[in-house]
């Protein structure tokens, strides 16, 4: 029964964490069509400006939940000026430059903090579930993760900036036709985009602990639950994590993690041998 | 005359293998044979993405999977002979099984690209894992991170006490190279090679004309990995070792980075590319900057600045099938594939 839970909350703790590491990724594929490869590495930015702030004395919520998301969105500000804005609309073309980027971000955190290390104790603890014990931060990380989502959805389909930005992603010439600048929207996007990546960097930090090529742990997982996803970035990465997530949770738990990251590759590769629009295929027909 | 002028590259690449032993030290020696071993890897990449317009991101698990089956395959073996053609089988196989998938599901180009990195990604993570002496093929432990070390270098066919020494390795190293370039440039001028740039200029067109896209374009990838396991098994030879950096982010970006820089389109570019920016590389290594840093930076300028559409004009004379266009054209083609995919 303990085992059971235990295995339950591993599950729910897998899928939460694909989710997270994936939604900044998703927002900037959704909208945007581009794909960043430089992810990771805002991860692992969101990481650094975590610890740094926390070792600095600076409460470790307002890191995480604050300082992280703000410090990556602004650099996600500058990137998107000098990187993406100039290569919009070549797939292939910018997927290389964040390529470059990717690099070039390790290389600089590598040259400024060194390639050791750095972390900060998760806090609040463990509850006991019979002989296990749990950890509260991962409990919370999955109600984070939830609240979140709904954040997500709502702003992007309730508010006036989401139907703004739907709207320019659909039509940009419409958009510009009644007065909105789609290249603001598109900066915009990007930013929240990169926020969330910090975010998501944040949050994980006191789990893993940062070092300069912490991004590429992320990358892969990240990547194919994207395009397991399809194109309805929220709901398609939610329904990707949550096919990919227990399989990778459960191989993981009965053979080794190697195994269950494989598995989720597999499963992918087949899935999109299936759909190859992804799970958002399924339901968005032949558009 | 024309036509001989498509295989003048082979030439400086022979003259190379032809004085060189008698030009430089051991420690060039081993240099330039490690410098030719990729080389020779991205003669593949330059292939696939040049000639089908198929850009592999995860190039490095070919190379990787080809290291790794030569160290595995000789240290069971004994005699490299069977290892070398081990090496080129199981990336090529594994090509297969990968691009049944990718091709045969129609996976647009930017999915293409992505899965393939991933794969890389695994076997890097798998690769790193399997320090645990379990882990082990035969006589050949895997080594975890510190990879398979004291690997056998090339013996004669058939005679496993008769190992190549250095200078016949470098000669041997840069002879392959000009013949996988002649080979290429063969296919290239064959009616598979027509068929091949067809699909890179217009997919659509291609398959209305009665070609199967999705086989030319698995051909092609085979290909490319067969290219790649091979220069992985010389690559092992030359240095005696094979660990999980060879599948790591850092190398699949160098393959991108030499075609670019050396021209997609081209053969010969890429292939000088290489030898340039690998001896950047290890340059920088002696000076105690970041590699990471100043790579990362030449990527994203290479790629922003296009100067990938201004250089290769400096040997755009040495091979004559690649025109300016065409290269623009099969370097946005994933935006086009992708858009009228949906």
């Amino acid at each position: 029964m303990d085992q059971t839970i235990v295995l339950l909350i591993a599950v729910a703790n897998s899928v939460a964490l694909l989710v997270l590491i994936s939604l900044g990724l998703a927002v900037i594929f959704g909208m945007m069509r581009v794909i960043n490869f430089a992810h990771g590495e805002f991860i692992m930015l969101g990481g650094y400006a975590t610890v740094l702030a926390a070792n600095h004395g600076v409460n470790l919520w307002i890191a995480m939940l604050l300082i992280a998301p703000v410090t990556v969105g602004l650099i996600g500000f500058v990137v998107e000026r000098l990187i993406i804005r100039p290569l919009y609309g070549q797939i292939v073309t910018t997927m290389l430059a964040t390529w470059g980027l990717s690099i070039f971000l390790i290389g600089a955190v590598t040259t400024i903090f060194g390639n050791t290390m750095l972390g900060v104790s998760a806090p609040l603890g463990n509850v006991p579930i019979g002989v296990y014990s749990v950890s509260v931060y991962q409990l919370l990380l999955i109600a984070i993760t939830a609240v979140l989502v709904a954040a997500c959805l709502y702003v992007l389909n309730r508010t006036r900036w989401g139907l703004i930005a739907r709207g320019t992603v659909q039509n940009p010439a419409m958009a510009s036709a009644i007065g909105i600048d789609p290249v603001r929207v598109y900066a915009m996007t990007f930013m929240a985009g990169a926020a969330l990546s910090g975010l998501a960097g944040g949050l994980l930090a006191p789990l893993s602990g940062v070092i300069p090529q912490m991004g590429t742990a992320y990358i892969a997982d990240a990547f194919v639950t994207v395009i397991s996803g399809g194109s309805a970035m929220i709901i398609g990465t939610l329904s990707a994590a949550g096919l990919l997530g227990p399989t990778q949770a459960i191989l993981s738990y009965a053979t080794t993690p190697v195994i269950g990251e494989a598995a989720l590759l597999l499963l992918a590769i087949g899935l999109l041998r299936v759909l190859p629009r992804g799970i958002s295929g399924l339901w968005q027909g032949g558009r | 005359m024309a036509r001989l002028r498509n295989y003048l590259f082979v030439l400086p690449v022979l003259l190379l293998a032809a004085i060189g032993p008698s030009v430089f030290e051991m420690f060039g020696l081993v240099q330039i044979s490690s410098f030719a071993t990729m080389a020779l890897a991205v003669l593949g990449l330059a292939f696939v993405w040049g000639f089908l317009g198929v850009l592999s991101l995860g190039h490095a698990a070919f190379f990787g999977l080809g290291a790794y089956a030569y160290a595995i395959a000789v240290i069971n073996l004994g005699e490299s002979s069977y290892a070398v053609v081990a090496a080129i089988a199981v990336p090529a196989l594994f090509s297969v099984l990968l691009g049944y998938f990718l091709f045969f599901g129609r996976v647009s180009d930017v999915y293409l690209g992505v899965i393939t990195l991933c794969v890389t990604l695994v076997l890097y993570n798998f690769t790193s894992a399997t320090a645990d002496p379990s882990y082990h093929i035969g006589a050949a432990p895997l080594g975890g991170f510190n990879g398979i070390t004291a690997v056998p270098p090339l013996n004669w066919p058939g005679d496993p006490e008769a190992v190549l020494e250095v200078e016949t390795m470098c000669r041997l190293c840069l002879i392959v190279l000009a013949a996988v370039y002649a080979g290429l440039v063969v296919l290239r001028r064959s009616s598979i090679g027509r068929i091949m740039v067809a699909i890179r200029e217009s997919e659509l067109r291609s398959e209305l004309l009665g070609y199967d896209v999705r086989l030319y374009k698995m051909l092609g990838f085979t290909v490319s990995a067969a290219v790649a396991g091979l220069a992985g098994a010389l690559f092992t030879a030359v240095n005696g070792y094979v660990g999980p950096s060879a599948f790591d982010l850092n190398q699949a970006s160098q393959f991108l980075l030499w075609v670019i820089a050396g021209g997609l389109g081209s053969l010969a570019g890429p292939v000088i590319a290489s030898f340039a920016f690998q001896y950047l590389s290890t340059w920088l290594g002696t000076t105690g900057v970041n590699t990471d840093l100043v790579f990362g930076a030449i990527i994203m300028l290479f790629v922003l600045l296009r100067l990938r559409e201004r250089l290769p004009a400096l040997w755009a004379s040495a091979s004559r099938f690649r025109r300016p266009g065409h290269r623009v054209s099969a370097f946005t083609a994933g935006p086009r594939a992708l858009e009228s995919g949906e």
